[in-house]
């Protein structure tokens, strides 16, 4: 059965609002009633069917032809088992607090991808924003489930309060990479920039370019670590370069020692 | 008891008679298969029945690299208890004696079951605190650190109660040698069989129980009607040319686990024929009454 597709008819003359148009919220409603639906952010009206044209199909695989930076919290709060194709750009918050699914974008995506991610499975073929997968203001905890992989690469912040969870940078970080991580993986085949890890508590970083981590990062040796063979081996399919950087005897560096200190950045040996 | 014959050997028109037990099952892998080997040899060692080790366990099959989640050779440990309060606590016990005290191993979960043993989350305290749970698409592993680098154990594991425990073969042949050749053929082809082990030496047993003692307390003696030095003097069931009797035991994860292993044996026996093997083939039971599993030999003749 093909897909819900929803084409893009012209750019938004505002950020809109996507986070209504998942499948279990649009089940049972009709194509002129989804056309109605208010997707504007400010005082102006603006309407789905103003946006997209509509083609209605198989509510499990939302599609949408062609994307636009404006594009804001897609896929917000997705349910296992359903998914979102955007062929083309993002704006903020894709995937925001999901619950599981699979996303993919073909183009980049905003700030704050993935953020509160719980589950889902988050595909960017382009670049990501700053804060990926990072908690909005207030907010606790980052990412707490589910995997991100971006192909291009990311801003600054990228992986702040992670949780739980694996993030899949194959292009480089900006600033402050893995800042106030709690737990969870993130690695990065790519440049870091600045600061990476600090105030790291639990995670794991893994970074293909090692670099001078600070004090508050303690050489732990060289190691072949039965953990990194499994997500070796489960990214296989996702990203070759990352399994393949995984399958290597890794250093660990333990930190951040300036918080809880029991995190690590894993990288491979110099040379 | 009237007989059927297969390539000369003779049939019992009998049945084992077996129970419904919790069980559980593990992949330990290693750094090569010398190491998952021995942890999983020594987490099912002194396992041969419930009634003094408190489960049965045993050696399923090795499992390549290639099928592994962390593509080391592994081997797959099956063990049984009699409730699942008493397979966590043997599960818990041995994987804390045997595997993590193993240099190299690691453990997953192999059991879809309907229930779940915590193993990481109790292990996980030997730890003291350095140990880290990480979430590899949905299952929760747990790294502690230990003097070899560190033990990799998966937090929960499955446990069905819909397990099946004391399958069974009587192999009857002429002398010790004879019998022991077809025991072992049988064992082997039991063995090859997944899901099902023969948990008790070599998967033989040569001292078969019957209920009840002369002695008080005792709950179970010698099963004299099939002891041959006794045939004379008790009421035995064994004819003139049978010398030596061995069992094999089966537990399964399934019932069809443990008629496809007892299956597999008889063929193996009875391919060996009388002459080089045994003569006859019976099964143990205890009228019917006491198990819910009936494994009529007759239905399981190739």
């Amino acid at each position: 059965m093909k897909p819900f597709t929803l084409k893009l008819r012209q750019e938004p003359p505002q950020r809109v609002d996507l986070s209504v148009l998942t499948p279990d919220r649009l089940a049972g409603l009709s194509p002129a009633q989804i056309e109605k639906i208010d997707i504007g952010v400010t005082k102006f009206s603006t309407k789905v069917g103003d946006i997209f044209e509509i083609s209605p199909g198989d509510l499990k695989n939302l599609r949408y032809e062609g994307g636009s930076s404006r594009f804001d919290l897609i896929g917000a709060k997705l349910l296992p088992e359903f998914s979102i194709h955007v062929d083309g750009d993002v704006g903020a918050q894709l995937g925001r607090l999901a619950y599981g699914g699979r996303i993919t974008v073909t183009g980049s995506a905003g700030a704050y991808a993935a953020s509160g991610n719980l589950g889902a499975e988050i595909e960017i073929s382009g670049d990501a924003g700053d804060f990926l997968a990072a908690p909005l203001a207030g907010e606790l905890s980052g990412m707490a489930g589910g995997r991100v992989i971006i192909r291009g690469s990311v801003g600054s912040r990228a992986g702040d309060r992670l949780r739980r969870g694996v993030i899949v940078i194959e292009g480089s970080a900006a600033e402050d990479l893995g800042s106030r991580v709690i737990a969870g993986t993130i690695v990065v085949l790519g440049a870091t920039q600045g600061r990476v890890g600090y105030l790291n508590k639990r995670g794991t970083l893994i970074l293909a370019q090692c670099k001078d981590f600070g004090p508050t990062y303690l050489d732990c040796g060289a190691h072949h670590l039965t953990y990194i063979g499994l997500l070796g081996r489960s990214l296989e399919s996702a990203s070759a370069n990352a399994a393949r950087l995984l399958s290597r005897k890794l250093r660990r560096y333990g930190g951040d020692t300036s918080v809880y200190g029991k995190g690590e950045i894993l990288t491979p040996l110099r040379g | 008891m009237p007989e059927l014959v297969r390539n000369g050997v003779r049939i019992d028109d009998s049945f084992a008679e077996a129970f419904p037990m919790s069980g559980t099952g593990i992949l330990i892998t290693g750094p090569n298969v010398k190491w998952a080997r021995q942890a999983a040899q020594t987490m099912t060692g002194f396992a041969t029945s419930v009634i003094g080790c408190g489960c049965e366990a045993g050696i399923d099959y090795e499992v390549p690299p290639e099928e592994t989640p962390d593509g080391r050779p592994g081997v797959r440990a099956l063990l049984f208890a009699m409730s699942s309060k008493d397979a966590e606590k043997q599960l818990v016990n041995r994987l804390g004696q045997c595997v993590l005290t193993c240099p190299g191993s690691a453990v997953y979960s192999t059991v879809p079951g309907e229930f779940e043993i915590k193993v990481g989350d109790a292990v996980r305290q030997f730890g003291d605190k350095w140990q880290m749970s990480k979430v590899v698409e949905g299952r929760r592993y747990w790294r502690v650190p230990v003097m070899d680098g560190e033990f990799f154990c998966e937090g929960k594991v499955g446990l069905t109660k819909k397990s099946v425990g004391g399958g069974n073969l009587l192999v009857m042949g002429a002398d010790w040698d004879s019998t022991m050749r077809a025991t072992e053929a049988g064992v082997a082809a039991v063995q090859s069989v997944r899901d099902a082990i023969a948990p008790f030496p070599g998967g033989i047993v040569r001292s078969g129980s019957k209920v009840g003692s002369k002695y008080k307390g005792m709950g179970a003696s010698t099963n004299d009607a099939y002891c041959p030095t006794l045939r004379g003097v008790t009421k035995s069931a064994l004819d003139e040319d049978i010398g030596c009797v061995l069992e094999i035991v089966i537990d399964g994860l399934t019932d069809a686990a443990v008629s496809a292993a007892m299956r597999a044996g008889l063929k193996a026996i009875i391919d060996m024929g009388p002459e080089q093997g045994a003569k006859r083939i019976g099964a143990g039971n205890y009228g019917g009454k006491l198990g819910p599993f009936h494994y009529h030999l007759k239905e399981l003749l190739p």
